[in-house]
């Protein structure tokens, strides 16, 4: 088949011509001239931190967090002063145990949003092009949340605690329970979190993993509420102690049951609940498509 | 470098990839083209490590994506310009991305400065308008100064101004060494950027080759013949006559006659012949954009049809109201059906070869009037 020779036609074919001609040829592959250094958790730690604290839902959350802490410990403490009624056993450092389950919505809400907002926004893929280690991502953003709520729960119960303690007159709370208040109330309250940012990994989805969440935190014992049958007893018992308000309050020496854990029990059982939830989170976020 | 080899994605019933091989060489922009739905994201996600293939396998410089010793600063990509959080402002989004890869905090300026962003860098990318979310994209990618660059979609939302800087970029960076892969559903974009293509339909290989190759394997260049005053009768005399002179003649939907194997003297000569007066006899070359929706016609994924509002008029609407009122006629498509096409080059078509006697002339006007492929 022959071609209408025409004029136009070479122009025509000419014209893109000197836009494909070959470029000059480069002598080899490109190097970048900035040196090259292997990155690491140090440096995903960094990265994390920035994103943690350049977006507002970080600052709305916390900032309520400490709100509620603050203001109902207040509330507490002018409710126990103006009535001037006696705590009874009730340890002092109790009071501040509202405020803290109330707050844990607020830390949870973040732990789902450090992860469970970078599905949403697409945000994980270029996160993931940046750094292809889903191990080294998961752990600095769990190392960069835990810290940060931690040390935010824990100045804060412990402003609260000292706040308590000064204007209610009760017996004066020993070394160890003042440690569990701040601390181990600090350390719960941040491996809750950490817990919420396991299951934003593995749900994707914000608003169903906080649904999920404030779930788990509530239903036990709102189910254990309503379970009248005798043969349920037991399983009721068991919701009741191991609730998670329940666990709370037995760092305050005030557990809703009187029998189930107590002290310190309640930290293990939410750091073992949380390790097993990031192992799914990390065998999760390695296997599946992103 | 890049290699896939018998690449294939499965998502349940649906295979968005099909056994996909192909390299992607340093030193040039290679274009990646395919229409909606034809699995160039899902191949581009595959080679970033994002999607795990069904089967096969894809490497870059000899290593899966994921086991790249320093992957951000070998392969820099843009997948999505709106992946990215809305409440980050620029200049903390690609600060984030740069101490994740370890790169030192001043290559961010860098960047931005290089996208033209360095404004807009403290404001919430929330605001961003298409165009400036692609810049910013395009600033993720080349924060590592990597040797491997993939793109998607670059242009989408760009003015002409952005378009054009795109096309300069891809360039220059290919020009330094790099492997530069772009995907477009844009031919008339990867004509002017791309040395080589590489075409899929349908998750599967239609092509991979230089540009120049492509065109000229997938168009011909063919004469538009315009009968003086469209009339019929004179069309289908100068058809006859064209076709029994060796061309082969197929009606564009103006009334228009497309020749093929005819040079253009011989075409106004037989008009003469044939006493058939001519309106217009021009040279025409089918594009790159049309030898690309030749060959990807069969695979389009979403193919839309004409908006019939069938059963939705009201039937009364012609007994009072308008009178003179006729209902739109469907326009006359511009995307023309398989046989307006330039016929493919010689060798591949294999009625070109055969002699147009008047037998073979009728019979190929009645396949034109039932508007079948005649090849």
């Amino acid at each position: 088949m022959t071609t209408p020779p025409t004029p136009q036609a070479p122009s025509q074919r000419q014209a893109p011509a000197p836009q494909h001609s070959p470029q000059t040829a480069p002598a080899g592959p490109y190097t970048s001239p900035i040196p090259v250094r292997r990155a690491t958790l140090g440096d995903a730690i960094a990265s994390e931190w920035t994103k943690i604290r350049s977006v507002r839902s970080t600052m709305w959350t916390l900032g309520v967090m400490i709100v509620l802490l603050l203001g109902i410990g207040l509330l507490a403490t002018l409710a126990v002063n103006t009535v001037d009624s006696d705590l009874g056993s009730t340890p002092v450092l109790s009071l501040g145990f509202f405020g803290v389950l109330l707050g844990s919505i607020c830390v949870i809400t973040l732990g789902v949003m450090t992860i469970a907002s970078e599905y949403g926004t697409g945000m994980i893929r270029t996160t993931l092009t940046a750094c292809p280690s889903r191990a080294r991502v998961l752990g600095a953003k769990a190392i960069v949340f835990f810290l940060l709520t931690f040390v935010i729960t824990t100045v804060t119960t412990a402003l609260v605690a000292v706040m308590q303690t000064a204007f209610i007159e009760s017996a004066a709370p020993s070394g160890g329970d003042w440690l569990r208040a701040t601390v181990g109330v600090g350390l719960y309250t941040a491996t809750l979190g950490l817990l919420a940012l396991a299951v934003g990994a593995l749900i994707r989805h914000s608003a169903g993993a906080i649904t999920i969440m404030i779930g788990v935190v509530l239903l036990p014992l709102v189910l254990a509420m309503f379970m009248f049958a005798e043969s349920l007893s037991d399983l009721r018992l068991a919701l009741f102690q191991y609730s998670i308000p329940s666990q709370l309050s037995a760092l305050y020496s005030t557990s809703v049951a009187d029998s189930g854990p107590s002290g310190w029990d309640s930290l293990w059982i939410m750091l073992g609940v949380t390790a097993v939830a990031m192992i799914c989170a990390f065998v999760t976020l390695d296997r599946r498509d992103v | 470098m890049i290699e896939a080899v018998g690449l294939t994605k499965r998502y349940g019933a649906k295979t968005a990839v099909s056994n996909l091989s192909f390299q992607v060489r340093p030193g040039t922009v290679t274009g990646f083209l395919g229409p909606n739905g034809s699995g160039k994201s899902t191949t581009m996600r595959m080679i970033l490590g994002l999607d795990q293939p069904t089967s096969g396998h894809v490497t870059i410089g000899g290593h899966p994506f994921r086991s790249l010793p320093n992957a951000p600063r070998q392969v820099g990509a843009l997948l999505d310009a709106k992946a990215v959080h809305g409440g980050r402002s620029a200049r903390n989004h690609l600060l984030s991305l740069a101490q994740l890869a370890g790169i030192p905090a001043a290559r961010v300026d860098e960047v931005l400065g290089v996208v033209g962003l360095q404004d807009v860098a403290r404001k919430r990318s929330k605001g961003f308008s298409l165009g400036m979310g692609q810049r910013l994209g395009i600033a993720a990618a080349l924060l590592g100064d990597p040797q491997v660059l993939l793109f998607d979609e670059p242009v989408n939302g760009l003015d002409p101004e952005g378009i054009l800087w795109v096309r300069n970029l891809m360039k220059m960076l290919a020009s330094e060494g790099r492997t530069v892969f772009v995907s477009s559903h844009l031919m008339s974009e990867m004509a002017l950027t791309a040395d080589h293509l590489i075409v899929i339909g349908r998750g599967q290989l239609l092509a991979d080759m230089n540009v120049k190759e492509f065109i000229s394997a997938n168009s011909a260049d063919f004469a538009r013949v315009r009968v003086a005053d469209g009339l019929a009768e004179r069309r289908e005399k100068l058809t006859t006559s064209l076709t029994e002179a060796g061309g082969r003649v197929m009606s564009e939907p103006d009334g228009a006659l497309r020749v093929t194997g005819l040079p253009l003297p011989r075409i106004s000569e037989v008009a003469h012949e044939s006493d058939v007066r001519l309106w217009e006899l021009s040279p025409h070359q089918a594009s790159l954009e049309e030898a690309y929706m030749r060959m990807t016609q069969s695979v389009v994924d979403y193919r839309s049809t004409a908006d019939q509002k069938a059963g939705l008029q009201q039937p009364a609407a012609h007994g009072h109201g308008q009178p003179g009122y006729e209902p739109p006629q469907p326009p006359v498509p511009q995307v023309p059906q398989q046989n307006w096409y330039a016929p493919p080059p010689p060798g591949q078509n294999p009625s070109a070869a055969a002699p147009a006697g008047p037998a073979a002339a009728t019979a190929d006007l009645t396949k034109r009037d039932t508007s079948e492929d005649a090849r």
